[in-house]
């Protein structure tokens, strides 16, 4: 036990983090960059560290669909960006998101939900909740009254997104945590939109952050993957939760928030979710993750000028109206970007183009730079029909409940020359009737 | 709470890790299952000579268990509780007694009567915080488990 150098109390900076949090320099070998771990198993040092890994006792590799030296790189580094306790990696946003409700849903429970979400998940939370036997209400995400109406004795969860996909209402998430804390029932929030450069939920009281990381902080569409963090100051020993407090059958008994306190459910979302769900991600995908938190506030910076400018564009053109561009002064979500979104209300929204189905599938047709495909967050441009699409499997009255129309067009700006992006909406509106 | 940052201090954490030698765990169980059997079998595999406190076992994690710190025959380098709040003090009056080289309080043990005891007779306090999370932060492998340990270093060191 040498005495090395110590490390100082210092606040570094969010710039900062984002090349350096979770990785030290690799010890074996000096490599700067962070080295792909590209292996399943870890060799043992003894039959004794074997049993202490396995038992969590010790903190030690033993499989890589558990954990990865990689992959945790990338979950530390997003957990220290969000300010949270740890993060567990997914290999998609939805398979987060999934694994962070199972680790603390019971058939049975109840879970209050914001209906404006992204297609994927409104399908997620409606159709694989109900064949758990777990109940679901959408609230309206702009009245807290309403989410504080849904609560019933068996209520386990508030879910929201800080930008709601496509509609791009503003989640006013201090005051959903009040509301969820009354109750000692923890917010869960998708910052995928905002990512940890934009907004961090975790210091507006929310108690569990999930990304897909897929999209700005892969940033270059190139992965598919996904992260849950948690904050770890949420007692899940406050007798709500006995399948996160209580003896896990799962894990010979052991009580995962008694033994590992502020990381007891992170510990439990590892050892039991992620090893029996099987979603792992994988270490070459992780490193690609990495690569983009490196540019993360450099992007976000462009992509909320680049966005803010083509709304305003849009606001202007006579072919394009319902602009949801929570960052435009005229916005009904002004109050709230200024609160929880100082920097930039993202790069992600949509408008309603004159004609309705056929006018939005003209306009589609006729972009000659604007990618016509189904992603978000890409450093390129890019540009969708949501009714004809990712929202395709959604009724007119959830459509309705999204904020989507016939003619709603869902853009996510990127990082081009803005002049270029804005000439070739103009030109394709052109030939909307 | 902004009183207990002064028990939380990073430099004071990392001097006691690396200088000390001997850890007394006060309270600490013989149920395998339990936070303080954790820690404790966590810092023997960690080299560290593990004395356990606790007058209703006689031998625990394979080291023979005794009534008391008063009790312990050796010198203590860290004195890590793992008790209910209100028995800290008469706990901090031993551990300056036996003029132990730091009083360390796990998660939740807070007392501010036995810190400002514990400081009186010129032993340094770490509270609120969890001597295998420290360990593990600045020299094991919390790393490894996504955890965020606030480290941010460009220095190479150690082999893991």
């Amino acid at each position: 036990m040498s005495e090395r150098q110590a490390e100082e109390a210092r606040s570094f900076g969010f710039e900062t983090r984002q090349l350096h949090a979770g990785q030290r320099p690799d010890p074996n070998t000096g490599a700067r960059a962070v080295p792909i771990f590209q292996t399943t198993s870890y060799v043992f040092e003894d039959p004794e560290s074997a049993a202490a890994y396995f038992n969590l006792q010790e903190y030690g590799n033993t499989y890589s669909r558990i954990m990865n030296p990689t992959v945790a790189v990338f979950e530390e580094r997003v957990a220290n960006l969000e300010g949270g306790a740890g993060g567990v990696a997914f290999a998609s946003g939805i398979a987060a998101q999934a694994a962070a409700l199972f680790t603390l849903l019971e058939p049975g429970d109840h879970v209050v939900s914001s209906a404006a979400l992204y297609g994927g998940s409104v399908n997620q939370l409606k159709h694989l909740l109900r064949k758990m036997n777990i109940e679901l209400t959408w609230v309206d995400p702009d009245d807290p009254e309403e989410w504080r109406k849904a609560l019933r004795p068996n209520t386990k969860a508030f879910f929201g997104e800080t930008i709601g996909n496509p509609a791009g209402n503003v989640l006013d998430i201090e005051a959903l945590a009040t509301i969820a804390h009354e109750r000692e029932l923890p917010l869960i929030v998708d910052n995928t939109f905002a990512t940890p450069y934009l907004c961090r939920p975790i210091a507006w009281d929310a108690d569990i952050v999930i990304h897909s990381a897929t999209k700005f902080i892969g940033g270059h569409g190139t992965s598919i993957g996904g992260v849950v963090v948690e904050a770890g100051t949420f007692n899940w020993s406050n007798g709500r939760f006995p399948i996160v407090a209580n003896p896990s059958p799962a894990y010979h008994g052991l009580e995962f928030h008694e033994t590992f306190g502020m990381y007891g459910y992170l510990m439990k979302l590892r050892a039991e979710s992620l090893r029996d769900l099987g979603a792992a991600l994988g270490p070459f995908n992780a490193f690609l993750f990495l690569q983009g938190l490196e540019t993360l506030s450099l992007r976000m910076e462009r992509h909320v000028q680049n966005a803010q400018a083509v709304a305003a564009f849009l606001e202007t053109h006579e072919r394009a109206s319902n602009i949801t561009y929570p960052g435009l002064p005229s916005s009904k979500y002004a109050p709230l970007v200024d609160k929880y979104l100082p920097l930039g209300a993202g790069a992600v929204f949509s408008f309603d183009c004159a004609g309705g189905r056929d006018g939005g599938q003209e306009l589609i047709r006729n972009v000659t730079l604007w990618s016509h495909l189904a992603n978000v967050g890409d450093a390129k441009s890019l540009i969708i029909h949501p009714a004809s699409t990712t929202h395709r499997q959604l009724g007119d009255t959830e459509l309705e409940a999204a904020g989507i129309r016939p003619g709603t067009i869902r853009l996510s700006v990127g990082t081009e020359t803005v002049d270029d992006l804005i000439w070739d909406l103009d030109q394709a509106l052109a030939h909307v009737k | 709470m902004n009183w207990l940052e002064r028990y939380q201090d990073p430099l004071t954490i990392q001097r006691v890790l690396h200088t000390a030698r001997t850890i007394a765990i006060v309270g600490l169980s013989a149920n395998e299952l339990r936070a303080s059997n954790f820690v404790g079998y966590y810092l023997k595999r960690h080299g560290y000579e593990v004395i356990p406190v606790n007058p209703r076992e006689p031998e625990i994690l394979g080291g023979a268990s005794y009534p008391s710190l008063l009790d312990v025959p050796i010198p203590v380098d860290v004195v890590n509780v793992f008790r209910a709040p209100d028995a800290l003090p008469a706990i901090a009056r031993d551990a300056v007694a036996i003029k132990a080289g730091a009083l360390w309080c796990q998660f939740g043990v807070i007392n501010d009567e036995a810190a400002r005891i514990a400081e009186g007779g010129g032993v340094p306090v770490i509270m609120d915080r969890c001597l295998k999370v420290e360990h593990a932060r600045y020299v094991g492998r919390m790393h490894w488990l996504g955890f965020n340990t606030g480290r941010i270093t460009s220095i190479r060191k150690g082999l893991q």
